[in-house]
């Protein structure tokens, strides 16, 4: 069921607040703007919130507010018809709730954090453009309309990755993550390309039906949905950081801190989770090949990101790398069928990892900007608010009961352990074990990787908040704790870290409990299940369903214990030892697995070398020079060769001229009817046919006479030559001389068959019996 | 009878009479009068769209001015001519506008010369006699030899004789293949005529065809300009002035795709059917190697010219795509690449008349001191790079799209769509790739520290040049935003030009002497006896 509601307000609002902002923020000052910019997208927040209340009270479980940008539809062409519609269902509904008032809380955070920026209009019109395209993203109601908001998020990621464009390594920051994208973009258009193909559609609603086109086989074994799913999957691992295209996310970091965590943590980076969510049918086809791939590279991005992340001094860089993991946690629970449970991830993790970059934004303020957490340390009693909230956040992500982490990462590691993958029936013994073992694998990865999650995050804790400040006197004597406009976001996140788990306790903890508190607690799968996606994959046994989560608790405990022990109170002597002991590993850590240098070897370089030597090599010398030096060079020789015929003498001007005059004459006059009065002879019977000209003279050029039997009358006059030649049928047997003239009606000159002059022929003549 | 095209079309002329009696001092006067006539001429082409039908030729004018040849002067405009007319209209007084201060010399010739290439221009795109066309064709090369010549860079000449030797090799041929099927439709008709209808339902042999074809389509081809036959296109545009540059990047070149889709391939079925496998890899090639040539090179002009190659190999591969999503898709390319490139190459303008360079190296950090300079050229940037919501992404999305999906319509020709999924797959990369040197070029121009001393005073965007880029950013925000105010009119024109071309492809091409479309090849006649062509006496048997 299906209601229309003004939905394009939502996205509109931010819009024009960006409009606002970038044409005359400028001249507005910063409190306008402020007004402006947060006003846009506290209304966005409110008619949302309005919208999903409709849709949670009013309509059916499947039911959707739809909305229309344009009355006509977006772009004809042909059988294409492309409305710019929009959506809200229960899926996007989660998504608009998580968007909009994280950003209106990270605005505000900003107007505090960007006080002395100059640039603050441009700033604010930057992130109002974001909030306004990720709206289109989640909204879109086919996915050419998600693509456009998927692309107006790159633009503006672009733009606040290189926000500060003054130095030449946050352009470059920018342009990497732009461009790198772009690489995922091909993927995603692909994927909106061979959908279409194959299906006619593109919109969301229209596909389901119409899923079982794409279990034929299509390209190499595989069914068509494989590769649509493999497609998407690509833009999906540009958008989400996965492997092989997350190395841009680290290196976003450049941009201002609020940016990171609105849009390199809370929502851009999770467009790919959403967009699988989005797309399921497709990637739930079997045989299971798309599920265990993007589950497969959410696991390993989970662990190696998780593994970079325990080496690194940058406070951000950590997060981001943090980031990329926890993002491939989300992958492995959409991946292994546990959609609930990677949308749930999502939420939460955009409460958590909001707050912790707005923390780490905190503390760098009260630093002057400086990052390098081992000068950091004992912050905690300068700001006990960012401390404290950044503990809860730290407990969050840890997976820490009753944390929101702890439900949202128990429900992956429980749906990756639990889930089934069905490939082909014509699997040997020994792919069929692999395959069975590959959700154990998926669920053993994504433990070491909470083991290390656990252990970095809580090494950045310590390395930050306790112990003793090592970084200058002149920054220890500026520690303050932030203006109430950047606590305030801090505080409502760490709120939402603690309690958003709530809504998705498994079954297995509320069983007993009363009837109300469970329809709490399992609100947030009731709200998705069935009506948007499949039910997650469940491990068999409160028993095992227990003991997992036992497991992934004391594995937490671990982390946080090893970490306290070597950072508590500052970078203890055994820290150090394990570093120097561990040289190679860690020296492999700290270069990030060589990633950036094997991109670089392997793709930068043979590029530009290939690009350059196209331009010097191909283009200036074969291309240009092949057309515009062998083409002069030939008339150049042309003329060398006949520029003796004008050398000015006139003698042989007049033998030339009479010569040619000649060959004219001799042409025109002779060539022609002398060509057109020879033929050949065939008979049938007593027909003959004659075929004159023998294909030397232009068909029907000339006109003839024809004395068949050689009496001297010409039996036919005038005619001209037809297709096949002429024909005669003879009454009497005998030998007959046959007697052409040809006359060419535009020369006035004419030859007969009976004078030769040449006598290169003898005369025609046939004899039939 | 409207009398729009006639006055659009010949309306610069008057302007170049006015010019004549203005003396040759009075050049503000001289400007006036060329903004002034060709904005009139762009109000007056805006009348076009009241009563538009697209799938139909609108407000047509059939004058006699050969008869006895068969030339009449023949104009009228359909939804495959409208949005390049407007286009040319609408550029015209911002090209203009935007000369003030580069064009100081000889200012009344440039004038006249812009104006009389308005004429040709838009006499080119609205003619409907093919000889009428040509003239307009040829009278389009004389203005445009001269602004580069007189008003370009350094090496102008070079580049001045290159563009007329390129654009004459192909349009020479063309002429030969024009006349060819003139007789040809003659012999058919019995009546001499150049008019667009007739010389659309002529059918010849495939030989004919493929011949024709070829003569055609170099021509087009050269001004496309098509891969390999680019190389005269970043010297003209270098060495062009601004003014040059624009026009020629917004508007000739569009001459060569919308002759494609116009005169070679719907004259030619056949030989389309034999030759668009080749036009489509040439196509695809184009964008993947002007791309990276592009990001080699230090000169921003050239830069751009390099985007260009590989903007309208997207177009050409639409078009050989033949069908409605593809074509529509390079048609709107066409509009977009001449708003986004032609902004681009004001932009440019803008930063040479400062500072007297084109060197990518020269600059850098220009955004600390030219802010709204830097977001001009940052929209037209993405608008070329193909980002959503600007004018560039809906033709590269049409296009791709159309490719990869061409398997679905039945042509009627298996070779056209045999490659489909790998050509629209390599033509993605080139969205890939645009943003490669797009960016790069932005950065090294605008982003990073200002360190250069001579760009430490340049002054932002004057009012004159914000009022030259508002219109273009505008059109670019449109053609992103609204795309279906274009494609109304575009997709039924392209529809019904397809389905055209299927009937005649369907019609099979002439066995031996042409025909028209409609009307059978002589067949044997029941008696096996040859049939003989009307008004010949039969040959008299005894």
């Amino acid at each position: 069921m299906t209601q229309n509601y003004p939905l394009y307000l939502i996205a509109l609002l931010p819009f024009l607040g960006a409009a606002l902002n970038l044409l005359f923020g400028r001249r507005l000052g910063n409190g306008i703007v402020s007004l402006i910019a947060c006003g846009a997208v506290a209304g966005a927040a409110l008619v949302a919130t309005k919208a999903v209340w409709i849709l949670g009270h009013d309509l059916p479980t499947k039911g959707m507010l739809v909305d229309q940008f344009f009355e006509k539809d977006w772009i004809t062409a042909g059988d294409l018809h492309v409305a710019a519609g929009l959506m809200l269902d229960r899926l996007s509904a989660v998504m608009v709730l998580i968007v909009t008032w994280i950003a209106l809380l990270i605005h505000i955070y900003a107007t505090g954090y960007m006080e002395h920026e100059p640039d603050y209009a441009r700033f604010f019109g930057y992130l109002n453009l974001f909030t306004g395209s990720m709206l289109i993203l989640v909204l879109g109601d086919s996915l050419p309309v998600t693509f456009v908001g998927w692309e107006g998020v790159g633009l503006c990621s672009y733009l606040l990755i290189g926000f500060w464009y003054q130095e030449d390594k946050n352009a470059t920051a920018g342009r990497k993550a732009f461009i790198v994208n772009r690489v995922g973009d091909f993927g995603f258009l692909l994927g909106i390309c061979l959908l279409w193909t194959l299906l006619g559609t593109v919109k969301y609603a229209e596909m389901g039906s119409l899923l079982n086109e794409l279990r034929r086989p299509f390209w190499m074994g595989w069914p068509a949905g494989y590769w649509v799913a493999v497609f998407l999957f690509i833009g999906c691992m540009g958008k989400s950081a996965q492997i092989p295209l997350y190395v841009w996310l680290p290196d976003a970091m450049a941009g201002p801190t609020p940016v990171s965590a609105l849009i390199h943590a809370a929502t851009m980076v999770t467009a790919g989770v959403y967009v699988v969510a989005r797309t399921h049918g497709i990637f739930d086809i079997t045989p299971s090949a798309a599920q265990m791939l993007v589950s497969g590279i959410g696991a390993i991005t989970a662990l190696m990101a998780a593994t970079i992340g325990i080496v690194q001094r940058d406070f951000k860089k950590v997060l981001a790398y943090s980031t990329v993991s926890q993002l491939g946690f989300m992958f492995v629970g959409v991946g292994s069928g546990a959609y609930v449970a990677g949308i749930m991830h999502l939420m939460t993790h955009a409460f958590f990892k909001a707050g912790l970059f707005l923390g780490a934004g905190s503390v760098m303020h009260a630093m002057g900007g400086e990052g390098d957490i081992t000068k950091m340390g004992g912050l905690g009693k300068h700001m006990p608010i960012t401390r404290w909230t950044f503990f809860v956040y730290c407990l969050a992500i840890a997976g820490i009961f009753p944390f929101a982490g702890f439900f949202s990462k128990d429900a992956i590691l429980a749906g990756a352990f639990a889930s089934k993958f069905v490939m082909a029936d014509t699997a040997n013994p020994t792919q069929q074990m692999l395959i069975n073992l590959y959700p154990k694998f998926l669920w053993g990865t994504l433990t070491l990787a909470a083991f290390c999650t656990a252990f970095y995050m809580w090494r950045l804790y310590f390395m930050v908040f306790t112990g003793t400040f090592r970084g200058t006197h002149e920054q220890e004597h500026h520690l303050h704790e932030s203006p109430p406009e950047m606590t305030l976001p801090l505080v409502v996140l760490a709120v939402g870290a603690v309690l958003s788990g709530l809504i998705g306790v498994p079954a297995v903890m509320s069983h007993g409990l009363p009837e109300s508190v469970q329809h709490f607690t399992g609100f947030f799968e009731h709200w998705l299940v069935p009506a948007i996606v499949p039910a997650s994959p469940e491990p068999h046994g409160h028993a095992l369903e227990w003991g997992l989560m036992a497991g992934a608790t004391i594995i937490s405990i671990a982390g946080i214990g090893l970490a306290a022990s070597l950072y508590r109170g500052g970078i203890s002597k055994a820290a150090e030892n394990v570093k120097n002991s561990l040289q190679p590993v860690y020296a492999l850590l700290w270069n990030k697995y060589f990633v950036d240098e094997l991109y670089d070897l392997v793709l930068v370089r043979p590029l530009k070398m290939l690009a350059r030597v196209l331009w010097r090599v191909a283009d200036a010398v074969i291309v240009d020079g092949g057309l515009t030096k062998v083409g002069p060079a030939l008339v150049g020789w042309f003329g060398t060769r006949t520029r003796r015929l004008q050398n000015g003498d006139v003698q042989r001007y007049l033998i030339a001229v009479v010569l040619g005059a000649a060959a004219v004459l001799f042409l025109s006059t002779f060539w022609l009817p002398y060509r057109g009065v020879q033929g050949s002879i065939t008979k049938e019977g007593r027909r003959v046919n004659l075929v004159l000209g023998e294909g030397k003279v232009p068909n029907n050029r000339l006109v003839y006479r024809i004395d068949w039997d050689g009496d001297g009358k010409f039996d036919e006059e005038n005619v001209r030559h037809a297709e096949k030649g002429f024909f005669h049928d003879y009454q009497n047997a005998g030998t007959f001389r046959i007697v052409v003239e040809a006359h060419d009606p535009d020369w006035h000159v004419g030859k007969s068959s009976a004078d030769w002059i040449l006598g290169a022929r003898k005369p025609l003549s046939v004899t039939v019996e | 009878m409207s009398m729009i095209l006639p006055v659009i079309t010949l309306l610069p002329l008057l302007g170049v009479l006015l010019c004549l009696v203005v003396p040759r001092e009075e050049a503000a006067l001289h400007r006036g009068i060329g903004i002034g006539v060709t904005l009139t001429a762009f109000l007056v082409s805006l009348l076009v769209l009241s009563g538009f039908d697209p799938a139909t030729m609108n407000h047509v004018v059939k004058w006699a001015w050969a008869p006895s040849l068969g030339i009449h002067f023949h104009l009228g405009i359909d939804g495959i001519s409208l949005w390049l007319v407007l286009l040319t209209t609408f550029l015209m007084p911002v090209v203009l506008l935007s000369t003030v201060n580069a064009i100081t010399e000889k200012v009344r010739e440039f004038i006249i010369a812009v104006l009389v290439l308005e004429t040709g221009m838009l006499g080119a795109f609205l003619a409907l006699d093919l000889f009428v066309f040509y003239v307009f064709w040829e009278v389009m090369l004389i203005p445009m030899y001269f602004i580069i010549g007189i008003w370009g860079g350094e090496r102008r000449l070079y580049a001045a004789i290159k563009f007329v030797l390129y654009t004459m090799v192909g349009s020479l041929l063309m002429l030969i293949a024009l006349l060819y099927m003139y007789i040809k439709a003659h012999q058919a008709t019995g009546q001499w005529s150049f008019a667009y209808d007739t010389m659309r339902n002529l059918i010849l042999t495939p030989q004919e065809q493929l011949l024709c074809f070829v003569a055609f389509a170099l021509a087009f081809c050269i001004k496309v300009p098509l891969f390999p036959l680019h190389t005269w296109l970043p010297d003209a545009h270098v060495e062009a002035p601004t003014a040059g540059s624009v026009i020629l990047a917004s508007v000739l070149l569009k001459f060569g795709s919308y002759g494609l889709l116009r005169y070679a391939i719907p004259f030619f079925p056949s030989a389309v059917a034999e030759c668009a496998p080749y036009m489509q890899w040439l196509a695809v090639i184009g964008v993947v190697y002007g791309s990276l040539v592009a990001f080699a090179q230090p000169d921003i002009k050239k830069l751009i010219a390099y985007s260009s190659v590989a903007h309208m190999g997207f177009v050409v591969l639409g078009l050989f795509m033949l069908n409605p999503r593809s074509v529509n898709g390079a048609m709107y390319q066409m509009l977009a690449h001449g708003i986004s490139t032609g902004g681009l190459f004001l932009s440019v303008g803008v930063i040479y008349e400062r500072r007297h360079t084109r060197r990518l190296d020269e600059f850098g950090g220009l955004w600390q001191r030219m802010p709204y300079f830097a977001a001009t050229l940052l929209i037209f940037t993405m608008a070329s790079v193909g980002l959503p919501g600007l004018s560039g992404f809906v033709g590269e999305f049409l296009v791709i799209l159309g490719t990869f999906s061409a398997t679905r319509d039945a042509i009627g020709i298996p070779a056209v769509v045999e490659h489909a999924k790998l050509l629209g797959a390599i033509c993605a990369l080139g969205v890939v790739l645009g943003a490669v040197y797009m960016l790069w070029l932005f950065q090294r121009a605008m982003l990073g520290p200002l360190t250069n001393p001579l760009n430490k005073k340049l002054p932002d965007l004057t009012l004159r040049e914000g009022l030259v880029m508002l219109p273009m950013l505008l059109m670019a925000f449109w053609l992103g935003i609204y795309p279906s105010t274009f494609l109304s009119d575009i997709d039924p024109a392209v529809v019904k030009t397809l389905a055209a071309f299927k009937e005649k492809n369907a019609a099979g091409p002439a066995t031996d002497a042409p025909r028209m479309l409609g009307s059978t090849d002589a067949k044997p006649a029941a008696d096996g006896k040859p049939a003989l062509p009307a008004g010949h006496p039969a040959p008299t048997a005894k």
